[in-house]
């Protein structure tokens, strides 16, 4: 038997108005059923229990309000007996029968802002495989199929639109051939899952350092002048090889996190963060990173920002990545601490390139820096590792001759 | 070389030509004889082979099919007809505890060649008694094999390949197909007797059928496209054993399956299908797998009550849409 008491729905609620019962006593409950609606200073919330059991009686009446902490119900737990139950044993209390199919309660799922908990959220066996494939995660999809199951197609459907529709570069048929409106917010809710989970599933860890960015960048400018201006190579790509040769030594950084079990790969297909024009982003790879010369890199880079943008990536692309590069270079901000993408188990971020006053042996001169930063797995690796990687890669580029 | 035949008498015609090419097939029960039989299936075998071959038995099931498991154990081809299902409960025991079991019990010194033919389904307001499938019931006797011809090409090579076979098979006819029209070539080469038929290529559901539902279903999926369904509909053929391998690889393609039989719901032999083609291809449904069946109740004598107790064809495109387009099945 225990007592539900007055939650605090918030840091400042002291006190809170019971508005209505959505259980009555002898109702089965199951953990995260709503039970009641309770007014604050916010507004109505609705609030869970967090035990399986039965109501058993009503403590606080509709209307009445009640310090957080109040008892306002008390709840019999599983198995236990009821207390008005004759004490002979022969006449026992039939045991609660608990409902035939999960209850959910529509109209109050949307309000909450975790996913569903699976065992109510249907998601077909195929559906869910293919997610998987996809690196989608079914939880946070509305569901199409059957008893409101989330089938294949809704995967599919996300996946889609995931690189924008290619109506958007292609050439329009027709004027009224506009993207699907729905598009964008599709992606942003795909985004949104996957973040979500990274931040629920993946204890992060962040490291940054400063790497003097001027030895690689004269190396390429110079590198640069023999090239026709179609070949010519940008930064970005020296930093996707230097990260690549690096990870070589820290196989801890590079693989997924699959079952509850890290698989390092011994390839590395680094993902690319790319924006797309009308929103959001997307992250293809580019395989083998670390055995490709730059200029097959630019070309693979430039081939991937062009698929990305026209929409006609390839599934295993979205899906093989061992881990990420994402770079905020243009956008002129100092750093970025990205979260990783699962289920790779590291993201690298690159900061704008900026002029800072450094100092070179005994003198202070101006160089071009960029700050590199990386969000490491702790359930994979840790900081003293991840650190060790950010000063190698600083090392590398200052000996952009090696890449 | 095909030419168009009704279902019984491309029955007629396997029969005649086994009974030609060897002297040692015969057939026997009620009514085969002088009458022709009940559905006109053993019509003219009378007058062409005689008493001797063609016998007309009394009415006891359990006697003439004790005589035709006797004659195939010495070496004879006989093929039995019960004249309907309903009345093969009495010849149970020849069948299940004799011709599926005494090959097994001997080592196979005595093969059982026995063919039982018999015909079932409800037909018009035959009422309640004279309306029942009953397959669910020989498909749980290990050593029987079950045939169930749709077409009348298939009951021309099914029966003739159950006639060659040294193995008791039941062909299990429908009523209501004996006068179904079909193209028949009497000289193809058959499939295996016991290998399933995919009558329609389809994409988005697979519905999974056998003797007349077979039919509905095809009709079915032909209104399915209408309203862009694309169903796959596979005939079995045979219930025993089942082409696992046909549904599995259409399930696999389709990620949808319907199951549409004709007998009742419960412990049928839908509940068959599903069960064993949801442990082949758990991963691959995109929808729970349905069974479409016949209620669970005695077949009614009205006639309106009865055709609304086993699947329509309207039923069979109202299961695949609910399978296929649920959503749009919600806002109707």
């Amino acid at each position: 038997m225990s007592e539900f008491k007055m939650p605090a729905l918030g840091a400042d609620m002291d006190h809170g108005t019971l508005v209505e019962w959505l259980k009555q006593p002898g109702d089965h409950l199951t953990r995260g059923d709503i039970i009641a609606v309770v007014e604050t200073d916010k507004g109505a919330v609705e609030v869970e229990v967090f035990e399986d059991g039965t109501l058993e009686r009503l403590i606080a009446k509709p209307g009445e309000r009640l310090p957080v902490g109040a008892p306002i119900a008390i709840i019999r737990d599983v198995g236990e007996r009821a207390p008005s139950a004759p004490a002979t044993p022969q006449a026992p209390t039939p045991p609660p029968v608990p409902p035939l199919a999960p209850r959910v309660a529509t109209a109050a799922a949307p309000l909450r802002a975790a996913p569903q908990p699976s065992h109510t959220h249907r998601i077909s066996p195929l559906a869910r495989r293919r997610a998987k494939e996809l690196g989608i995660d079914p939880d946070a999809l509305v569901g199409s199929g059957p008893g409101g199951a989330v089938s294949v197609a809704d995967v599919e459907a996300v996946a889609r639109a995931a690189p924008p529709p290619a109506a958007v570069s292609a050439p329009a048929p027709s004027p009224a051939s506009a993207p699907a409106p729905s598009a964008v917010p599709v992606m942003r809710s795909v985004i949104g899952a996957a973040m979500a989970r990274s931040k629920r599933e993946i204890p992060h860890y962040y490291l940054s350092h400063t790497v003097d960015l001027e030895p690689a960048l004269r190396w390429l400018e110079a590198a640069n002048l023999k090239r026709p201006m179609a070949e010519r190579m940008l930064y970005g790509v020296l930093l996707l090889k230097a990260v690549a040769l690096t990870l070589r030594e820290f196989p801890e950084l590079n693989g997924q996190f699959v079952n509850n079990q890290f698989k390092a790969s011994a390839a590395i297909h680094l993902g690319v963060a790319i924006s797309i024009r009308q929103g959001g982003l997307i992250a293809p790879a580019i395989h083998d990173v670390d055995k490709r010369n730059l200029s097959d890199l630019m070309a693979a880079f430039r081939d991937l920002v062009r698929r990305a943008r026209a929409g006609s990536l390839r599934s295993s692309e979205l899906s093989d990545g061992t881990i990420t590069v994402t770079s905020l270079g243009e956008q002129g901000v100092e750093g970025i601490f990205p979260i990783i993408y699962p289920p790779q188990v590291a993201i690298v971020g690159f900061g704008a390139i900026a002029s800072r006053p450094w100092v070179v042996g005994d003198a202070i001169e101006p160089r071009r820096v960029i700050t590199a930063s990386l969000s490491g797995d702790h359930r994979v690796s840790d900081g003293h590792r991840g650190g060790r990687f950010l000063a190698a890669l600083g090392g590398l580029l200052q000996e952009p001759g090696k890449l | 070389m095909a030419q168009e035949m009704l279902y019984w008498q491309a029955l007629n015609r396997a029969m005649d030509i086994e009974m030609e090419e060897d002297d040692s097939v015969f057939v026997l029960g009620e009514d085969v004889g002088l009458y022709g039989g009940s559905y006109r299936v053993t019509d003219g075998l009378y007058a062409k082979y005689g008493e001797w071959r063609v016998r007309d038995t009394p009415i006891s099931e359990g006697g003439f099919t004790g005589v035709g498991v006797g004659a195939a154990l010495v070496g004879m081809r006989p093929i039995v007809e019960i004249m309907t299902i309903n009345f093969a409960m009495l010849a149970l025991d020849s069948i299940v505890n004799g011709a599926a079991k005494i090959s097994l019990m001997s080592g196979g010194q005595f093969p059982v060649g026995l063919v039982v033919r018999v015909p079932g389904g409800a037909a018009h307001q035959l009422a309640a008694q004279h309306a029942q499938r009953l397959e669910q019931m020989f498909m749980n006797v290990p050593g029987l094999r079950i045939a169930v011809p749709s077409t009348p090409q298939d009951a021309y090579w099914q029966l003739r390949q159950a006639i060659a076979s040294d193995e008791p098979i039941v062909v299990l006819e429908h009523e209501l197909l004996y006068f179904v029209k079909g193209m028949v070539d009497i000289v193809a080469e058959p499939p295996p007797m016991h290998r399933a038929a995919v009558r329609r290529p389809g994409k988005d559901l697979t519905i999974v059928s056998y003797s007349r539902m077979a039919l509905l279903a095809q009709e079915a999926a032909a209104e399915l496209a209408k309203e862009g369904i694309d169903a796959e509909v596979i005939d079995l053929r045979s219930l025993k054993p089942i082409d696992w391998d046909t549904c599995a690889t259409s399930i696999n393609k389709t990620h949808r399956l319907l199951v549409v039989e004709e007998d009742c719901r419960f412990a049928g032999a839908g509940a068959e299908m599903l069960a064993s083609l949801t442990e082949r291809c758990f991963f691959s449904f995109d929808a729970p797998p349905q069974r479409l069946a016949g209620l669970d109740i005695p077949t009614p004598y009205n006639g309106a009550l009865e055709a609304a107790s086993i699947p329509r064809v309207a039923d069979i495109v109202d299961a695949a849409r609910t399978l296929c387009k649920p959503a749009q099945k919600a806002a109707e």
